[in-house]
This record gives structure tokens, sequence and C-alpha cells, in this order.
């Protein structure tokens, strides 16, 4: 992110953001960025309005576009109440929300946001995530994090680096398709567990049925298909013809925090172990 | 442009901290007791005078109260204070994390550092002009000559010029501010009173350079009144490359990391 940014070099290899080297053409790369480090740093003494206005300045926007930008992210990050206030009393969320405002100010082609949601409370986290959300469109942005939902819920395309390489590249859909051909349906039957399991292995475009559980005579069962066949309808047609009662029928997605681990290490997750993200 | 916002952005944080406000209250404060006393010995002294001739040939008020107020006094006291005014430049910036963004705006490294300078030269020229007091106070009551004066203060503005600049290199070195302003005073002390250092080898070759090299030695003849360009060049010189050197520790967070 900092190598993005040019605020860093880079140990070896090359980064380009538009077009331009960061490192050779660092200026014209400055010019298209907006940049929120992980952790941000603000002029404790300074007022945020005075201080937008700064970043404004230094942005090479004119005098006169200045004061409707900087009323522009002042409504946009939703922070028009604190524009009096010394940057040093701000709390977490509100600085974030400038750190925001401030990488927004100019209009930039490239977002470059480090971990924008970290530290907030839940409703600070989502009111940053719709910001963002509505942010994209009209610009690329490139968001780093670790909280792995966040992901499918933010972005359209996700890049896993491990270790400085690209290790899975794609969309989040792109991801789970590639990386299990199978798609994996739960359903929960009331019945007679081993007539139901029979039953379901015989629906078409079924390739295995797993029993999972069983109590007071509800079955709960994982059924395998290929990824591009839908067996919900048929698994659910079957089930009511047979007099059993369908209790959950939920397609298993897997998700992102599965793909992760699995391609940060290399291999199958063990079944049930806490993932660690890195 | 962007030279003038960062600028503006440094004055501000000054004045916001209380930096700017006890630098000049202290600045004001000393160069004002010693002001005062120069100018009682000064009328004790005419008044003694005044009882017998002999003495009063040497009389002078320009020598006897305004030199050595910016020679010994003002000069003195940019010594220790020049060094607060600079320590947080940079220092706090790095310390702070603030630098991050800042390097990561579309400015040149050199308008950064250029905006930032400024400022601190700018408030420097502030507590100089507080000082202006002085001359004019005295000069409605006796005859300045005005020459010498502002030669003295030519020589105030090159030398604080300098020991700015040295400042601000220092601090791009460090991100604690103490030990920025402590390592700046360290230099400089040791720059003004280098001749003193090797009075034993009077006449030798090092003698002489360290001689040319003494903040102290350079302003003599500002204070008397003399504009040399050797002092004049020196000065210039001292600036420009610790500005200089400040650029390329700039520019070498870009490829040092």
């Amino acid at each position: 992110m900092r190598i993005l940014a040019c605020f860093m070099p880079a140990t070896s290899g090359r980064a380009r953001v538009a077009g331009f080297d960061v490192l050779e053409h660092s200026l014209e790369v400055r010019r298209r960025i907006g940049y929120l480090p992980e952790n941000i740093p603000l002029y404790g003494d300074m007022t945020v309005v005075d201080y937008l206005g700064f970043v404004a300045e230094v942005k090479g926007v004119g005098r006169a576009e200045r004061r409707r930008r900087v009323g522009e992210v002042l409504e946009r990050c939703l922070i028009e109440e604190v524009r009096g206030k010394l940057l040093a009393q701000l709390s977490k969320g509100y600085r974030q929300r400038v750190g925001l405002a401030q990488a927004l100010i100019g209009d930039p082609e490239v977002l470059i946001l480090d971990e924008p949601t970290i530290g907030l409370d839940p409703r600070q986290i989502v009111e940053i995530r719709s910001l963002i959300k509505s942010l994209a469109g009209q610009r690329t942005i490139i968001l780093s994090t670790h909280i792995l939902p966040e992901v499918s819920m933010v972005c359209e395309g996700v890049v896993i680096i491990n270790h400085g390489r690209i290790v899975a590249q794609g969309t989040p859909e792109k991801l789970t398709g590639e990386l299990s051909p199978v798609a994996r349906t739960q359903v929960r039957v009331a019945g007679p567990a081993e007539a139901v399991a029979a039953a379901l292995g015989r629906v078409p475009g079924v390739l295995r049925v797993e029993q999972a559980t069983e109590a007071d005579g509800v079955g709960v069962f994982v059924v395998e298909s290929p990824r591009d066949q839908d067996v919900r309808a048929e698994v659910a047609r079957l089930v009511a013809e047979q007099g059993w009662g369908l209790l959950e029928l939920r397609p298993m997605g897997m998700s992102l925090e599965d793909i992760f681990i699995r391609v940060v290490a290399g291999e199958e997750p063990a079944a049930g172990a806490p993932g660690e993200a890195g | 442009m962007r030279v003038w916002s960062i600028f503006k952005k440094e004055v501000r944080l000054y004045f916001v901290s209380p930096i700017a406000y006890v630098v000049f209250a202290i600045f004001a404060l000393v160069s004002g007791a010693f002001f005062y006393g120069y100018l009682i010995d000064y009328a004790f002294y005419s008044m003694r005078a005044a009882m017998s001739p002999m003495l009063a040939g040497d009389l002078n008020i320009t020598e006897g109260v305004m030199r050595p107020l910016l020679q010994h006094v003002i000069a003195v006291i940019m010594l220790f204070v020049l060094p607060l005014l600079t320590m947080r430049l940079f220092a706090e910036e790095k310390k702070v994390g603030t630098i991050e963004l800042l390097l990561t705006y579309p400015v040149r490294d050199g308008e950064v550092l250029l905006g930032k300078y400024l400022a601190a030269l700018a408030l420097f020229l502030g507590m100089l002009v507080l000082t202006l007091c002085y001359p004019i106070l005295v000069g409605s009551m006796a005859r300045l000559e005005w020459g010498p004066l502002l030669s003295g203060y030519l020589g105030l503005v090159l030398q604080g010029a300098a020991f700015l600049a040295a400042g601000v290199l220092i601090s791009s070195l460090t991100e604690n501010q103490v030990v920025a302003a402590v390592a700046t005073f360290g230099i400089l002390l040791l720059l003004w009173v280098a001749p003193s250092l090797v009075a034993n080898f009077v006449g030798s070759e090092l003698a002489r350079i360290l001689a040319h090299l003494s903040m102290l030695e350079q302003f003599e003849g500002f204070a008397k009144g003399v504009i040399d360009t050797k002092a004049v060049v020196y000065y210039l010189n001292f600036t420009l490359l610790c500005l200089f050197l400040t650029l390329r520790s700039l520019e070498s967070k870009r490829w040092r990391g």
C-alpha cells in the first residue's frame, strides 16, 4: 500500500498506478491517488476544516473551488458537525472519516484505502462500508483488509497476496468457483434417515450424499452436485413427494476464509480448524 | 503556490501551539533585560564622562549599547532559541506519522522543505522586528548611527538563516524533537566557538580554517558595520548547503524506505 502511494520504495519489482511508475513518475502518480493509511496521522492542532482546506490547497485545488470541494467531502463523509473541532479531539470513527475525506479531496482516479474499518464499532463499520460502496463506480478503489467478510461485501475483485506474491486473483465468485468444483447443499429433512439418504442419492445431478447428523428423526445431509447444476428444486420435489418434512435447504457457499486458508496454506484446510487470517 | 500553502500551514501550527508565544516572550524578555542593563551602564558612564571630560572621547551610544546588544545578546539568544523553532519541522511529522500523508500528496520535496524553512525564517524575522523597538527608543533620545546598526541587523538575518538551515537539516534526520534541538544547539555552539578551541595552535593551518568556519568570527564584521562579501558568502553557502543536504535526506526516504 505504501509502495503504491509512493511513500516507500519496493525492494524488488515495479509498481505502476494509472500507467505511471511509482518511483520514476512519483509526482504524476501522487496527482492521481487518494491515500488513507492504516493509522491515520493527523495534525492534532488543526481544525477539521482548516486541515481539509490545506489538503485541498496542496493537492492543487484552485482557490475558487476549494470551499465547495471541502464542503462536498465534509457532507459526503458525514463530518459536518465536527468541522470546527481540533483533529486531536476526534474519536476514532471521526478520524477515520476525516482520513477518508482527505483522500477524496481532489477527486483522485484511484483511492488506496489501508484497513479502512479497523478499530471502529459495528455501526461505524457499516457507515464507512456504505460510504466506500457509494464511492465505487466513479473510480478505482484499492482496499486492503484482513476482514474477509468485508471483501465479499464491498469488493468486485480480489487479490490474495502472501509473502509479497499474488496467490489468487479474480472476482469473489470466480475464486470460489475455481477452488471447489462441486457445490454443496445442506438439506435438513424430518424422515427416516437411511431412506432419505438413498432417495437423495437418486436425484439426477447429485454426486454424493453425506449424512452429517441425526437427532429426533431429523437428519442433516450434505448433497454435492456439479457447480453449474442446481439440484435444489429436484431435492425439494422429491422430499415433498415422499411426504417427509423439508426443514431446511441451504447452499453452502465456500467462504473467502476457506479460500484464503486454502491458497495461503497451499492445501486443504482441516475440517473445523479455526482459520488464521495472517 | 504549494510552497505558500505549506508555509501557511507551518506558521499556523507555530501559533496554535505554545512554541511561538514562548519563544517570542522569552526572546523579548531576555533581550529587553540586557538592553536595560547596557543602557543604564551607558548612562552612568556618560554621567562620569560629563564630570571628567577626558573620558568623553570614545563615548558613542551605537558602540556602547546597540553593538553589544546585537553581538553579545541577540546573536547568543538566537543560538539557544532557533533550534527550538526548527526542531519540530520534520521530527514531529515523522513521529506523528503525518509525513506519510504529506509525502503522498502531489508536492515536490523541495516545496515541502522550502515552505517549512520559510515559515521558520518568517518567525525569526518576527522576533527580530520585536527588537527594533530598542534602536527606535535609543534613536528617539540620542543620535544613532544607522549604518552599523543596519549592517548588524543584516548580519543577524544571515546568521539566523544559517542557524535555521542547520536546524532543519538535523530535524529531517531524527524523529525526536529533543534530539533535534540538542544536536542543532551543540553543532552551532561548536561552530560558534571553533577558533577558541584551538587558540593554542595560533598560526597553524587548522586554526586558520577553523577561524574561518567560526560563526562568531564572521559576525564580528557585521557588528562593526563592515559588510564583508566573504562573510555574506559564508552564511549563504552554509544555508544553501544545509538546505541541499536536507533535500537529499528527504529524497533518500523515497528509495531507502
